[in-house]
């Protein structure tokens, strides 16, 4: 059982922990640490529910070892409110019903905040796009890419 | 779903990560990207005892030209393609491929690499590479070697690399004037394995007939399938219609795809000729010919 010791700062707060190498990602930042916002869907690589920010860019965590995450920056969907007001791109979801169960929403909007930092004016094809590696077995994506465009009017 | 345990190793350069091969011979495995590794684990449908992640060695990434060659480092993000203005204006073939392989967010992390080095037939760089007439380098105990596209994949799952070795670097030969090359991919969802998809890349002469042509596919056997038939016939042809259907049908006639949720053999052979066709057309027109 191979232990490593990992420094990663989460969502602006450093942590230090010793995990085994086979630890995921996910079960670093849902079992070790309790940030049970990110979520695992399929459990193979195909549904985005567990989308972080990984340095700024939007990685399926179930598919990245936590030691990979070592001097690295992670945000997840805990990271987007603050100061208990949500975040454009979750008052986005809010204002227009972007989501049915929820399950995916976390997962949605981690990869639709990467996708504004890009490309503040998005297309609804771009969003479409952007968000294609999150699946949603509810809503059908119509108010999801409401809710992009949402956060994309306030956000500028 | 959780891998069975491993021991990771995360060497700061080539030659430490060399010597970690060369210490664990068969017990170990090259992490690049991990997009197509770490779900094998996970589904312990693939076993390592010892994980060599290449991802921390400096100066692996990159997409330039230079000395007649387009060199992509061998853990270049297929995200880094994408948003590659030299890949999206001269290389149009690596962008369609890009495109089409998994989903934005695994791109984040699947490396150009890791893709070729897997040695999967339905992975999507290999067609393309083979219709371009790529070269891969890899770095091994006993230095470095160039190693022809054509003899890099053997077996399914199986490359010519040998377990102390990495692949460092894809070149491809800057096309002359006049070239154009296309992927064209039929899938059954963003994500998803090729049902049948094809690469071409043509180079046409002043008198606008073609003079080299290359073709691959995907998922049509047990290795990437170069179109070497088809890609005779097409040597001093007009690139029209006619003479694509003929080439795509010679294409598609020697794929040997296997029966599965996605179709028949049947079906996917009558697919690869469509793709092929297709591919044709789309690098004939960027090529300027038709």
């Amino acid at each position: 059982m191979a232990q490593h010791t990992i420094h990663v700062t989460i969502n602006g707060t450093a942590h230090e922990a010793t995990v085994e190498s086979r630890l995921l990602l996910v079960h670093f930042l849902r079992d070790v640490l309790g940030l049970t916002g990110t979520h695992i869907g399929c459990d193979t690589t195909h549904c985005g529910a567990c989308t972080v920010l990984l340095d700024g860019e939007p990685v399926k965590s179930c598919t990245v070892l936590a030691v990979q995450a070592d001097r690295k920056q992670v945000k997840t969907v805990e990271g987007l409110a603050e100061n208990g007001n949500l975040h454009p791109i979750q008052q986005g979801f809010w204002e227009e019903h972007g989501l049915q169960c929820g399950f995916c929403t976390p997962g949605m909007m981690m990869t639709s905040y990467a996708l504004l930092q890009r490309n503040p004016n998005p297309s609804e094809a771009e969003i479409r796009q952007a968000i294609s590696g999150n699946l949603c077995r509810c809503t059908g994506y119509v108010n999801i890419v409401k809710a992009v465009q949402h956060a994309a009017a306030n956000l500028k | 779903m959780i891998p069975a345990a491993f021991d990771y190793h995360a060497p700061g350069s080539l030659e430490d990560a060399i010597a970690l091969l060369e210490q664990h011979g068969d017990e170990a495995k090259v992490l690049s990207g991990g997009q197509s590794l770490l779900p094998l684990l996970k589904l312990r449908l693939g076993w390592a005892t010892q994980l060599v992640d290449i991802g921390r060695i400096p100066g692996l990434e990159y997409i330039k030209e230079e000395d007649g060659y387009l060199k992509i480092g061998g853990n270049t993000r297929e995200a880094a393609l994408e948003r590659s203005d030299l890949i999206r204006t001269k290389y149009p073939i690596l962008l369609d491929t890009t495109l089409v392989i998994a989903d934005p967010v695994v791109r984040n992390r699947a490396t150009v690499g890791g893709n070729l080095a897997h040695g999967d037939p339905a992975n999507d760089h290999p067609a393309t590479m083979l219709a371009l007439g790529a070269e891969l380098v890899a770095v091994g105990p006993k230095g470095q070697r160039t190693i022809p596209i054509t003899e890099f994949f053997k077996g399914l799952f199986e490359t010519a690399l040998a377990p102390s070795e990495i692949l460092t670097e894809i070149r491809v030969p800057s096309p002359p004037p006049r070239s154009g090359g296309a992927y064209r991919k039929l899938e059954r969802k963003v994500g998803d394995y090729a049902t049948a998809a094809a690469a071409a890349q043509l180079t046409l002469g002043k008198n606008g007939k073609i003079e080299v042509a290359g073709i691959g596919l995907t998922n049509a056997g047990p290795v990437p399938l170069k179109g070497t038939e088809a890609e005779k016939f097409l040597v001093g042809k007009a690139p029209d219609e006619k003479t694509f259907a003929e080439a795509a049908r010679l294409a598609a006639r020697a794929a040997s795809p296997t029966a599965d949720w996605r179709g028949s053999v049947e079906y996917k052979r009558e697919m690869a000729r469509v793709m092929t066709g297709r591919a044709l057309a789309a690098a004939a027109q960027r090529a300027g010919g038709m």
